[in-house]
């Protein structure tokens, strides 16, 4: 529960695929290059995530050293693109790290430190990128592999937000999820591994609040795709909470439902930041959507632990949020 | 529960794929052969120009963007043949530039296929002992 | 006819690995090395022989021909040099696919940049 957190104002930036998506035109920046002018995919994401920042502060006219802190993470090994983005603004930073969950983790956490009284301004900012997540989990790019049906893709995107004490979006609870695993090892399918990390921590705030689904214009959680969405559903359904047409899913919206070409849908930390920076922000601001949960999502993987056929431990982040 | 939900690969689809273009592929080769041998190399050696052509032009494939696009669709088609080999050596040694010549080409160049040669080869040489102790016998 | 036999073997031999893929759990990466292995012991066994006579390109194409090949450089070599032609024997035999893939991989990688496939 926060006194007085909300979220002012957001920024996103995303790739060419995303840009063709049905949220393309609400981007902030998008880019046809894929590289964003850089030499790296690393130094890519690294310049897409400075990028939203940047953004972010042009938004909310911003200097530099009115932020207090930054939070935010990426998918790369010790959170480089993140942390590189940083060097650039000088700014303090935490660097977190929840695999896709990690917009929802940077959002309570700024959250509460503004709602604390222990910063004025917070920024989140958290990004993913398809082609340098390819080289860390999968495959290089250039190398031919099928994809299974089930797979998701990673989305090339960053959003930024901007946590105050006042602002239009109003962060009023969050819950931290407990890491759970239900004996996945298949790292292709993600969805399905982290649908339980999902349905255990919405269950567990409506047992906490007595709130229900209905009680909601939207119950999003962040990247579980088309196979992860409909489990869920069904898990929620046999825990005696009924959802039917509540849910909805980032991973699903960033591509369009029908999933064109990237099997199950969207996944990535970009992924849920940037649809909340795009289309949910926009409703929000609309009073579209009133009230809303966010479940932002994680697979707690590295390529190791899957060849080590380790199961496959996930998370889930639960932030309430309400249109002022 | 969600095992039942994984789809299975649209495994018909996949196969009628992998086969029609694995055997393009070896259709190719043979062509090929049948050329070199016809320039005056022989059996062996037209063999391994085959392999040598075909690891080219793979190769060149992978560079241009073709290949992996290609296999996507056609999947044990394009990884099976000699062709895939190429694409598994060239694709990686592509993407490490950025970590530079040795560090990053030099050693991430067998990342994929490094397996294929290490097998390979062990089991040549369990092969060739077995086949010696043999010879020490019958010979 | 050797076309016929060319591509219907190289296609059948496909046709299997993409069976394993899409109905068992095994990864390509260890279709391969099964593959190269049983060309190995295929060529051992003295039928992958008369299966290259047959099938041409076919058999010497796939995977199982590099392992075919394997087999019958250290066969050779044993003949020749004794128990020093385990070791010599395969990779001699193999040396021009394997040169050739490092030497045009280095190459291309001089050429050509990474490119995202998202797209």
């Amino acid at each position: 529960m926060f006194d007085k957190a909300y979220i002012s104002c957001c920024a996103a930036v995303g790739g060419a695929l995303e840009k063709r998506g049905p949220l393309g035109s609400l981007f902030d920046i998008t880019a046809e290059d894929s590289y964003f002018g850089m030499d790296s995919w690393e130094q890519a994401e690294s310049e897409m995530s400075r990028l939203s920042v940047n953004m972010l502060h042009k938004k909310a006219s911003l200097a530099e050293k009115d932020v207090d802190v930054m939070l935010g993470g990426d998918l790369l090994n010790q959170c480089t693109a993140t942390g590189f983005a940083a060097n650039s603004l000088p700014v303090p930073f935490l660097g977190l790290y929840n695999a896709c969950a990690t917009a929802a983790e940077a959002l309570l956490l700024g959250a509460s430190l503004v709602s604390g009284g222990h910063a004025e301004k917070a920024v989140a900012a958290v990004s993913s990128h398809f082609c340098s997540s390819e080289r860390q989990f999968r495959f290089p790019l250039e190398y031919g592999s099928q994809r299974p049906p089930y797979s998701q893709n990673t989305v090339t995107g960053a959003g930024a937000f901007l946590l105050e004490q006042s602002g239009a979006v109003r962060v009023t609870r969050a819950l931290i999820g407990k890491v759970t695993e239900k004996g996945i090892t298949d790292a292709n399918n993600m969805g399905a591994a982290m649908a339980p990390a999902a349905a255990q921590t919405l269950i567990s705030f409506f047992e906490l609040t007595g709130e229900r689904p209905t009680n909601y214009d939207a119950v999003v959680t962040g990247d579980l795709g088309r196979e992860g969405s409909a489990l869920l559903a069904k898990l929620l359904e046999s825990g005696g909470i009924g959802v039917k047409g509540a849910l909805d899913d980032c991973g699903l919206i960033v591509y369009g439902p029908e999933c064109r070409g990237v099997n199950a849908g969207g996944s990535g930390c970009g992924c849920s930041a940037c649809v909340l920076a795009t289309y949910f922000w926009q409703k929000l601001c609309k009073k579209e959507i009133r009230r809303m949960l966010f479940v932002g999502t994680g697979a707690l993987l590295s390529p190791r632990t899957v060849m080590q056929k380790q199961v496959i431990p996930c998370i889930a982040h639960l932030v309430e949020l309400e249109s002022i | 529960m969600a095992s039942k939900r994984e789809k299975t690969s649209p495994c018909l689809k996949n196969c009628l794929f992998a086969f029609l273009s694995g055997g393009a592929v070896c259709l190719l080769g043979q062509a090929m052969k049948d050329l070199f041998a016809l320039l005056g190399a022989e059996e062996k050696t037209a063999y391994s120009l085959v392999a040598v052509t075909l690891v080219f032009a793979a190769g060149l494939c992978t560079g241009l963007g073709f290949y992996d696009k290609a296999a996507r669709v056609c999947g044990a088609g394009l990884f099976v043949p000699i062709t895939g080999f190429s694409n598994a050596v060239t694709s990686p040694a592509i993407e490490a530039r950025c970590e530079g010549a040795v560090t990053g080409v030099g050693s991430e160049i067998f990342k994929i296929a490094g397996p294929v040669i290490v097998y390979g080869n062990i089991a040549s040489v369990i092969y060739g002992v077995i086949y010696y102790i043999y010879l020490c016998f019958a010979g | 006819m050797n076309y016929l036999y060319a591509f219907l073997s190289g296609g059948a031999i496909c046709l299997l690995a993409q069976m394993l893929v899409d109905k068992t759990k095994l990864t390509p990466a260890k279709i391969l090395v099964l593959y190269v292995c049983t060309g190995v012991f295929l060529g051992a066994c003295g039928v992958y022989a008369p299966f290259v006579r047959f099938a041409g390109a076919g058999a010497t194409v796939p995977l199982t021909g590099f392992g075919y090949t394997l087999a019958s450089g250290v066969k050779e070599a044993v003949e020749k040099q004794g128990l020093m032609g385990c070791l010599t024997g395969g990779l001699t035999a193999s040396s021009a696919g394997i040169s050739a893939a490092v030497i045009f991989a280095a190459l291309w990688a001089l050429l050509f940049k990474s490119r995202d496939k998202n797209i």
